[in-house]
């Protein structure tokens, strides 16, 4: 069960507050209607199931119900880091394989 | 009876050191009396009662004994209890104190332990469960499958749960700590006493009697006391500290993502059958510490390796290590005369103990070619005969199997696996054994890690994957550190660096001083070659709970299982409780050397939680009975029960289902009768429903009716304040997901209503639109639904019966249908929306929930006259279908569009924004004309009702499997058509008005209907408007 810094409570709870509710970043397109079938599609069914460092969007639901992303290695299920809606990942795949800065992220939630 | 316990020895020889001789115990074991002391284990007493035979095995019911003093005991699991509710299933007999009045059955054993109907069918047809019997055996005929079923589980038995009701409660504590220290032998003491001096927040727990450990009975001396009182004297230092939880009988059984570890306490279990009371109320039993840990410290030691050989599992065949506990804890030597067959020096300690406490050592067989080292030396000097280079390659018996009575002795090739030389048969009665140890890594696998094998310690130690589990520790043996020096220097080192990474500073602490004996060098050795191949020898046990061979084991790898998870679950090495506690090693080691491969080629299994089996209590807590999941009550519960109702559960909710009456015969009113008595009376007079438990979502802000056209498929941009209008909600692949009124409260204040089931979900799905794609409106969500009660006033005299209560003008034509207005209803502030879910005349009143139930009362002391009558949700089912409503979750599944459901009339098509759903309804999919669509069922004899869920078909005659086009998803008989009637989904219904459709029904009977428009009653919506 996971330990998760809700980083609006600024507080780590209990996995059992949160719900996931999957990939993070997916961005509705702007003009739906001038969306091809396809792109529509995978807009709507298609998610990445990586092996290692993925961004995905909890929900502190019994807490202050905002939502939030979380980054998470599917290897180990670490939780590298937490941040807000509108912010942009620290800890990447692309930064963890070329061990950058930002790998030395805490499970606090914070960076190191 | 205490002469009974012949294999006790005699007070006065300075061992037993946790017995107390002046506190015996009876106890029954098969229902035979017995005595042990306070201080035994049920195992422990057995022995000294020399009781041999406490189990029949799994498979070829062959007579077992106790092997081990701890959790790794395959054989001595018994049921345990004195009454029929306290019946406890799956007990280690090693692991369960002895108490007064203690009561156990051998869990396996068909009639007893001692006369097995099994053993029979085991040794005549020794195939009668090869490995892999499961597939094998048991494949054909199918019709005997039963048989077989009855006869397995009759003659395994793991166990059987009680017939009556625990007596017993149950607790969960959360906990969290910095430092969670797993097992309290010398290293765990020392790492726990190390963060505690400095003020980290500690728990220490063990899963055993007491704590100590490995120390418990060690002739060791450290910091210059003998390792016994050591341990006493760290146990009394930590219990002294506020900041330090010491758990004893606490079994660390589950180690989950970031430092979650479940914690099973025993706390009554030592003492009887079921847990005190205390002042009138009982006290729990055990608990399950849920605990978080910043810091985990793995000090679980390790588990002695048994040698494979032929005959290993008869009584009398031991591991060393749990010889010299016996003999040190409790007094008890369980034999006369001792063989023991080594790989190592630690082991000798069984010999020197058995010798101490008056028996027999006939020799020794060591498989090194030059034993030497301290404790050699100690055997050496007391005269006892050690054979180099050689192993125990067989242990006999007696003809019934009950106990060993000699060991066949010879030297062995372990690099070649054969025997070298001659065989000596040494006459004795016990065979202990030891090939190595293993550390017990179990709880670092749980976080999905595969152990590692290291050559230099022949043993499988915690391993990390692609990163190290943050904040995890492994000390001692369970790190694969066997010299204890060594062990403590490492934390004395190590733990202060890592807590001081988490900002906790730890004082430096001296390692306990000690004396280091000097040890020889220990050989790998699994399998003990025999004179006969492994496949003709007798059989060689690798895991006796799951009475695996070698010879099993390499018949799977004879054909083909070549990786070891295939090799365990076609042999079930390690499966269920065992969890390859004491075989696992061994078995790998056979499978590496069948298929010619090294041990680290092989690979390891997974250990999976629990590593000891939890007691369902336990898991289980006080959620059960009314606590196992909380039940909503509308403010007017009480009013239905003492109209006795009955209730339906929707979600937590206890609604009321209907209200039957009494009869003038006397009798209630059956389901049925009352459903049709309130539709009449809806349709006819007037009713009232308890609505309350729909969603209720308050909405605020400037930009609240810009949400709303975004989320609902219909427009909001003209709402007028005092209006309500019905609402549809898609997710964004077009498909219905809810639907409710919403009502214009003020311009930027709205009243949103929603399923009951879906008020949760669809607040969330609210807030996830606002906070991840609309965050610049401003918007504001709050769920109102348990601070408004609802009652729906609805039929014909619901405006007569009203007016006498409420200040509203109620004239139609001053509050129109859709509308809603405030004021009062019998004195008490109200908002009442003119609605309807029944199609008739309908006023939805609303109160503060903590007022309803006087209103609610009111209604009905003005109700006589005009036939006011309770309903409930079955009849609310039959009039909103008589009028085509839909029911989202009923009448949809998920993939139901708008269109599919014929409600056009509720998409703007035209609004500005594509709103949530709109892009679907674009998709090719969406636009094919043979999806399913809604449409009214009208059985063609007027008594069917249709069941729901029926399949629909076009033609009765194809052959199966037919064709279906579609299913029947709400279906009743209505009291006002005098007919069944139904919804139902068919492809391309829309367009099948007037056509029969057939339902083929699993009695062979086939119902006809004519598809008919979904709106049975009322069609033009008159009777809402008057
Ligand atoms: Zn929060």
């Amino acid at each position: 069960m996971f330990y998760i810094y809700c980083p609006y409570c600024a507080e780590y709870r209990e996995e059992e507050e949160f719900h996931p509710k999957g990939q993070a970043h997916i961005a509705r397109p702007l003009d739906p209607m001038a969306t091809s079938d396809d792109a529509w599609g995978d807009y709507l069914f298609f998610r990445d199931n990586p092996r290692g460092v993925h961004h995905e969007l909890w929900v502190h639901a019994v807490g202050c119900r905002k939502f939030f992303n979380v980054t998470r290695d599917t290897r180990t299920y670490a939780i590298l880091e937490t941040y807000r809606i509108g912010e942009q990942p620290s800890v990447t795949a692309d930064s963890v394989s070329t061990g950058s800065a930002a790998s030395t992220a805490t499970l606090t939630g914070v960076q190191a | 009876m205490s002469e009974l316990q012949q294999r006790r020895v005699a007070a006065g020889a300075g061992l037993g050191l946790e017995i107390d001789r002046d506190r015996p115990l009876a106890f029954t074991f098969n229902g035979k009396a017995y005595q042990g002391y306070a201080g035994d284990t049920l195992a422990s007493a057995l022995l000294a009662n020399g009781v041999d035979v406490v189990n029949r095995s799994f498979k070829y019911s062959r007579p077992r004994g106790v092997v081990a003093a701890g959790a790794e005991e395959p054989n001595a699991i018994v049921q345990l209890g004195a009454s029929e509710a306290t019946q406890t299933p799956n007990v280690r007999a090693t692991q369960q104190a002895l108490y007064e009045g203690l009561t156990a059955r051998s869990t396996n054993g068909w009639p007893d332990a001692q006369r097995d109907m099994m053993s029979l069918i085991g040794k005549v047809g020794g195939p009668f469960m090869p490995v892999g019997f499961y597939y094998k055996t048991f494949k054909a005929p199918a019709s005997m499958w039963l048989t077989y079923e009855k006869m397995i589980r009759k003659a395994a038995g793991l166990g059987r749960a009680p017939s009556e009701g625990d007596p017993d409660i149950y607790d969960h504590v959360h906990r969290h700590c910095d430092v969670l220290v797993i097992g309290s032998g010398p290293t765990g003491l020392f790492a726990a006493l190390t963060a505690a001096k400095s003020g980290a927040r500690v728990i220490l727990c063990d899963e055993q009697e007491r704590f100590g450990g490995s120390a418990r009975d060690s002739d060791e001396t450290l910091d210059g006391v003998p390792a016994p009182h050591w341990v006493a004297q760290i146990v009394e230092r930590l219990a002294a500290m506020d900041n330090v939880t010491l758990l004893v009988r606490t079994t660390a059984n589950g180690y989950f993502d970031h430092n979650f570890v479940t914690l099973h306490e025993r706390r009554t279990e030592h003492l009887g059958d079921s847990a005190a009371m205390t002042g009138g109320r009982r006290q729990a039993r055990s608990r399950l510490h849920r605990v978080r840990a910043r810091h985990v410290v793995l000090a679980t030691g390790a588990h002695e390796r048994p040698l494979v050989y032929a005959g290993n599992d008869v009584p009398g065949n031991l591991l060393a290590g749990a010889v010299s506990s016996w003999i040190r804890r409790q007094a008890v030597r369980p034999g006369e005369r001792l063989v023991l067959s080594t790989t190592n020096d630690t082991a000798y300690r069984a010999a020197l103990d058995w010798q101490a406490a008056g028996g027999e050592v006939v020799a020794i067989a060591d498989a090194r070619a030059n034993p030497e080292g301290a404790m050699v030396e100690r055997a050496r000097a007391a005269g006892m005969r050690i054979i180099a280079g050689s192993a125990v390659i067989e242990a006999t018996t007696d003809r019934k199997g009950h106990r060993v009575n000699g060991a066949r002795v010879a030297a062995v090739d372990i690099a070649g696996h054969r025997i070298d030389g001659s065989i000596e048969t040494l006459v004795c009665d016990t065979v202990a054994s030891s090939g190595g140890y293993s550390p017990v890594v179990h709880l670092a696998a749980h976080t999905g890690v595969r152990p590692v094998w290291r050559d230099d310690i022949l043993g499988f130690v915690p391993g990390q994957t692609v990163a190290p589990v943050k904040g995890f520790h492994p000390v001692g043996a369970a790190a694969g550190v066997y010299s204890l020096g060594m062990a403590f220097d490492a934390i004395a080192e190590h733990l202060p660096a890592a807590l001081a990474a988490d900002g906790i500073a730890l004082a430096p602490s001296a390692p306990p001083q000690l004396e280091t004996l000097a040890q020889g060098e220990a050989v790998g050795l699994y399998h003990v070659p025999h004179d006969k191949p492994t496949m003709r020898a007798p059989k060689q046990f690798v895991d006796l709970q799951n009475d695996v061979t070698a010879a099993a084991i390499e018949l799977a790898t004879i054909e083909g299982f070549e990786s070891i998870e295939h090799v365990k679950r076609y042999t079930a090495m390690g499966f269920g409780t065992d969890q390859g506690k004491l075989g696992n090693i061994n078995g790998m080691a056979i499978a590496a050397r069948c298929l010619g491969q090294t041990i680290p080629e092989t690979g390891t299994t997974v250990f999976r939680p629990n590593y000891t089996p939890v007691n369902f209590g336990a898991i289980v807590g006080r959620h059960c009975g009314e606590l196992f999941d909380p039940e909503r009550y509308t403010a007017m519960h009480q009013w239905h029960v003492e109209q006795g109702a009955a209730f339906e559960d929707v979600g937590q909710w206890k609604r009321p289902w209907y209200y039957p009456r009494q009869k003038a015969s006397g009798e209630r009113e059956t389901m049925h009768e009352a459903v049709a008595r309130e539709c009449r009376a809806v349709r006819e007079q007037v009713g009232v429903l308890d609505a309350s438990t729909l969603g209720k979502i308050d909405i605020q802000g400037p930009d609240a009716r810009e949400f709303l056209g975004r989320i609902y498929t219909n427009g909001w941009e003209k709402l007028a304040v005092g209006k309500a209008r019905y609402g549809l909600m898609c997710k964004d692949d077009g498909m219905v997901m809810d639907d409710g009124v919403t009502t214009c409260l003020a311009d930027n204040h709205f009243l949103m209503t929603t399923t009951t089931g879906g008020a949760a979900a669809i607040l969330e799905w609210l807030e996830i639109w606002h906070q991840t794609e609309w965050p610049e409106l401003e918007v504001y969500f709050t769920s109102v639904t348990d601070h408004w009660a609802t009652m729906t006033l609805t039929g014909p005299e619901a405006r007569n019966l009203l007016s006498e209560l409420t200040d509203i003008d109620l004239d139609r034509e001053a509050f129109k249908f859709m509308e809603w207005r405030e004021g009062t209803v019998a004195g008490v502030p109200a908002r009442i929306y003119r609605i309807s879910f029944t199609g008739e005349l309908s006023f939805e009143i609303n109160v503060q929930a903590n007022y309803a139930m006087p209103v609610w009362e009111a209604l009905f002391a003005h109700g006589d006259q005009y036939g006011l009558t309770p309903y409930g949700t079955e009849t609310m089912h039959v009039l909103r279908a008589e009028k085509g409503f839909i029911i989202v979750g009923q009448d949809t599944d998920g993939s139901m569009t708008p269109e599919d459901l014929g409600m056009q009339w509720c998409v703007g098509y035209n609004k500005p924004y594509p709103w949530i759903g709109k892009r679907a309804l674009t998709r090719s999919d969406t636009r094919r004309e043979d999806r399913k669509q809604l449409v009214g069922l009208k059985p063609l004899d007027a008594e069917v009702v249709l069941e729901e869920g029926a399949q629909i078909v076009l033609d009765p005659k194809q052959a199966i499997p037919m064709r279906m086009v579609g299913h029947v998803t709400s279906s009743y008989y209505s009291p006002t058509l005098d007919h069944g009637f139904a919804l139902a989904v068919v492809k391309g219904g829309h367009k099948r008005l007037g056509e029969r459709v057939y339902l083929p029904m699993a009695d062979g009977v086939t119902h006809v209907a004519e598809v008919v428009s979904s709106i049975f009653f009322d069609p033009k919506g008159q009777r809402q408007n008057l």
